[in-house]
């Protein structure tokens, strides 16, 4: 691997994005006869926010799982810091930093938002179930201090009034806000989010617009998302690869994408002969 | 008073009082504020640490004497730092409602001409950095909140650390600055300037000096007995005189806490939490209380809510009777501790007034049931009338003389009188010293004899001596046959319905009196639900036919009560129509402190209000729209105008048989 700080550059908003921290190389992944990704490289950078677009059913989400560990794809190599990545169940691929969101939420509906966020710092917690049970000295030091951490999410995301509210009761944009909070709680090197903005209406989406650049900025996370709001993608992503058909058919900045005569096409529709 | 001399001498201005108490109970607690889930905590002693560096930053970034400071922002302990430290150094502050849009901004920091403010996020910063072409003399801003900041340009930006940082790091160069410029302060020197919401015009800016803020919080104070002990929790806009009184004037008087909620939303859970002693609110908190807690109890076993139904009888019998200390049976007394026990304890607590001893309630007119209510329950509350021109205070309801309508006695020290045309006028030592650069409207609102007209017409009740406020001055119209119009005495009685959340009536030189509604979305969609009507907008739920024929319902019964009343039983609303949207005070509809402002109302629906008096029975209208960031947008609907039954009136009757 290259020296990661030779090709770091400052964006023109004054961010700082450093080298490559994930690549993918010429990924296949197939569903029986089905081809989901056919033969796909690309790569994420330490600090930017990168976007995977593209129209329904072209592979976006089967490429998040893939990075996510969840699905392991027949061809290709995935690196992770420079190493290639050996074929990983999900919770060592979330053990190496990698933190996710769903596309349709996947929280724990009967617990609080404090504690479903709790879960997000699991990997934070070593004291075992009878300490934890005892809940003293090293448990309660441990718990004392994620519960720290995950107040400055709470505070940071603006959730904290609805601290103490079973997941169950909240309405659909503050759950997709939940969610985020438990990815962040983990920490992430790379914070993977499925169609944040899904289902939601305008102010809604600006609100998350607005979170993912502050956690972007004052966490320094890497973050990798899918979307299908084309206008929101653009505004929000410092680089984008566009997926059709389980192919790649364009990769660069917004501007670069908007004016790919093949994405253009896969957007507005041409005949596929 | 010994204390009112030495009040003169010694003690000031506000960060005099500061000194007091760092000084005498340094270790008690000054503010609390929850953050990251904890109720974070400063002494009286470290309060005044934190108010020190932050003057010494102000001093270090070249803030002069006579500076006006603006502070934007909720209520936060770091703003209420920065008001004394900004009297510290012999600045001026000048809360502005956080609230507001840019332009209404740009308007009160060019009249001051603030040279510095303290704001609270980038929010704020957004604002105040748009406006900033408009503003000549505007150099600094401080921030609280560096989120979302990082990339600003930092030429004029400062955070609120950081000036304190460097007010510390150049303590010894600036400490006997700060020291000669703090102990210059008088009782004459200005205490705050802050702006009136103005129904009418433009804001006013009012200045308030030491006198007056401080003899007001005294005065104020030993008529309710406060002390050191009290719990306040400061949520209401920092821009209006109240929270300043409450959260400053009293609180550095009496020495007591105020707590700051962790966030706008979290104020209920925030209340319950601290259980203040001495609260404020508006009648609008109390009755979207009254109505969350009627919704529920709608959702109750049937056990909790027969018992629940049944105590409150009894507590509505005899309660307010106890609370006065008036003579009940021994039977009813048991009766209502064991209620206590069972509901009105528990109640209390959830509502986050089981410490209560003293709560107040202004700025309108409050519903019977729902003061009845909260009285009933054993919480003290009780209504003053006051403006920003007085210092907030001009009567007071003393302990067991409380009654839903009148506004009690003068306040101590405040002289009443009331002139020909029904006028309410008064003099105290909390009368303002002028407005800022408007003399004219010094001129015409105090005279040269210190009596100051409040605009509101009212009368003392025979008796009791009581004052009782009729309506503004200014709005109280004749009907086309020369009998008194009273617009907001019909608005109230309207608004005491929980499903009508605000109404315009209409009637000065006309036959007959109409109205606009605005239905309450919450108890409205919650009855909605109950019965199975759907709505996909505020809009659609407003014009369904079912809510349409209940708050007739309620007009009409508005009516019959409005006929009982000889001076006003002509004030019957005719005709009706509920309205698209919700008033706003971002479309200018209302004030920052939520009051309707006719003029411009009666303005913008020009168009509805002429259907009111034509006849029709249906209209279309397109109504411009302003959304928070200050876009605009239009919206249109087709209006339903109803009739209203109405009473018919002795008199009327007898002039129609002639």
């Amino acid at each position: 691997m290259k020296d990661m700080d030779a090709d770091s550059y400052i964006t023109e908003d004054g961010r700082r994005i450093g080298g490559v921290v994930m690549e993918m190389r010429n990924i296949t992944l197939r569903f029986g006869g089905v081809v989901a990704i056919k033969d796909i490289s690309f790569d994420i950078r330490e600090g930017e926010i990168r976007a995977i677009i593209g129209p329904n059913g072209a592979g976006k989400s089967s490429m998040l799982n893939v990075i996510s560990g969840f699905y392991n794809p027949q061809e290709g190599e995935v690196y992770y810091k420079g190493e290639k990545r050996p074929p990983m169940k999900p919770y060592q691929v979330a053990q190496q930093g990698i933190a996710r969101t769903f596309q349709n939420i996947a929280l724990f509906e009967g617990m609080t938002v404090l504690d479903n966020v709790m879960t997000g710092r699991i990997r934070q917690m070593s004291s075992g179930l009878l300490a934890q049970a005892i809940w003293k000295g090293k448990a309660e030091r441990e718990e004392v201090k994620n519960r720290e951490q995950v107040e400055k999410i709470i505070d940071f995301l603006e959730i904290q009034h609805i601290r103490k509210t079973p997941v169950g009761r909240l309405p659909y944009g503050l759950k997709k806000r939940v969610e985020l909070a438990r990815a962040l709680a983990a920490e992430p090197s790379i914070l993977l989010l499925d169609e944040p903005m899904a289902g939601m209406n305008v102010e809604e989406k600006e609100d998350m617009s607005r979170f993912i650049l502050d956690v972007n900025d004052e966490f320094g996370s890497t973050i990798a998302l899918i979307e299908h709001d084309m206008g929101v993608v653009m505004d929000l992503s410092d680089r984008v690869v566009v997926m059709d058909y389980g192919q790649k058919i364009g990769d660069g900045t917004p501007d670069e994408v908007r004016n790919n005569q093949a994405v253009i096409d896969a957007y507005l529709g041409v005949a596929h002969d | 008073m010994a204390q009112s001399s030495q009040a003169t001498e010694g003690l000031g201005s506000i960060p005099a009082l500061l000194q007091r108490n760092a000084g005498q109970f340094g270790a008690r607690p000054a503010y609390r504020e929850k953050e990251f889930g904890i109720w974070q905590c400063w002494t009286w002693a470290e309060a005044e640490k934190e108010i020190e560096a932050l003057a010494l930053g102000l001093l270090n970034l070249g803030v002069n004497e006579g500076d006006f400071i603006a502070v934007i922002g909720r209520n936060r302990p770091h703003f209420y730092w920065s008001m004394v430290a900004a009297q510290s150094v012999g600045a001026i502050p000048v809360p502005l409602y956080q609230d507001a849009a840019a332009e209404e901004m740009a308007y009160v920091l060019e009249h001051c001409g603030a040279r510095f403010a303290v704001v609270e996020d980038q929010e704020q910063v957004d604002k105040v950095i748009d406006v900033q072409d408009q503003l000549h003399q505007f150099e600094h801003m401080i921030y609280v909140d560096p989120r979302g900041l990082r990339k600003y340009d930092h030429h004029k930006l400062h955070t609120f650390t950081g000036v304190q940082d460097q007010g510390r790091a150049a303590y010894w160069e600036l400490i006997e600055d700060l020291k000669a410029r703090r102990e210059k302060l008088e009782y004459d020197s200005i205490c705050v300037m802050l702006y009136t919401s103005g129904t009418t015009g433009k804001p006013k800016g009012v200045v308030l000096s030491n006198r007056n803020i401080i003899e007001a919080s005294r005065s104020s104070a030993e008529f309710d007995n406060l002390s050191r002990d009290e719990e306040v929790l400061a949520y209401l806009p920092m821009a209006w005189v109240g929270d300043f009184i409450f959260s400053i004037g009293q609180a550095y008087w009496c020495g007591f806490c105020v707590n700051c909620p962790e966030s706008v939303e979290t104020m209920q859970i925030d209340l319950r939490e601290i259980g203040p002693t001495y609260y404020f609110a508006p009648p609008r908190v109390f009755e979207t209380q009254l109505t969350n807690v009627m919704i529920r109890m709608e959702d109750a076993g049937r056990l909790k809510k027969w018992l629940f139904d049944r105590f409150m009888e009894h507590a509505r019998k005899v309660g307010p009777a106890i609370l006065d200390g008036k003579q009940v049976g021994a039977w009813d007394r048991m009766k209502y501790a064991l209620g206590n026990l069972l509901i009105y304890g528990p109640l209390k607590d959830t509502l986050g007034f089981g410490r209560v001893r003293v709560g107040y309630t202004a700025g309108e007119a409050i519903g019977p049931e729902i003061f009845e209510f909260y009285r009933s329950l054993g919480i003290n509350l009780k209504q003053l009338y006051g403006q920003t021109e007085a210092s907030v205070f001009i009567t007071l309801q003393p302990d067991g003389e409380v009654r839903n309508d009148t506004v009690g006695v003068a306040a101590p020290g405040v002289e009443l009188r009331i002139d020909e045309s029904g006028e309410v006028f008064y003099r105290s030592a909390g009368t303002f010293e002028y407005y800022y650069k408007n003399p004219e409207s010094t001129k015409s609102t105090k005279d040269s004899e210190g009596w100051v007209a409040t605009g509101d017409a009212g009368f003392f009740e025979e008796g009791s001596g009581h004052l009782r406020i009729i309506d503004r001055a200014k709005d109280v119209g004749k009907m086309a046959d020369g009998k008194l119009f009273a617009p907001k005495y019909v608005e109230n009685k309207l608004k005491f319905y929980p499903n009508i959340l605000e109404s315009v009536v209409f009637g000065n030189q006309r036959d007959a009196c109409t109205a606009f509604i605005n239905i309450d979305l919450n108890a409205v969609g919650n009855w909605a639900e109950r019965n199975n009507i759907g709505y996909a907008s505020y809009q659609e739920l407003a014009g369904h036919p079912k809510v349409l024929e209940m708050i007739q319902s309620h007009v009409e019964e508005v009516n019959r009560s409005l006929a009982d009343d000889p001076m006003l039983s002509h004030c019957q609303v005719h005709r009706f129509l509920v309205l698209h949207k919700e008033l706003d005070a971002d479309d200018g509809e209302m004030t920052r402190t939520r009051k309707v402002r006719r003029g411009v109302i009666a303005e913008k629906f020009e168009d509805l209000v002429g259907a009111l008096y034509d006849g029709s029975t249906e209209i279309y209208t397109t109504t411009e729209v302003t959304y928070e960031d200050g876009r605009k947008g239009a919206i249109s609907a087709t209006l339903e105008i109803r009739n209203a039954k109405v009473v018919p009136v002795e008199g009327e009757k007898k002039v129609a048989a002639e």
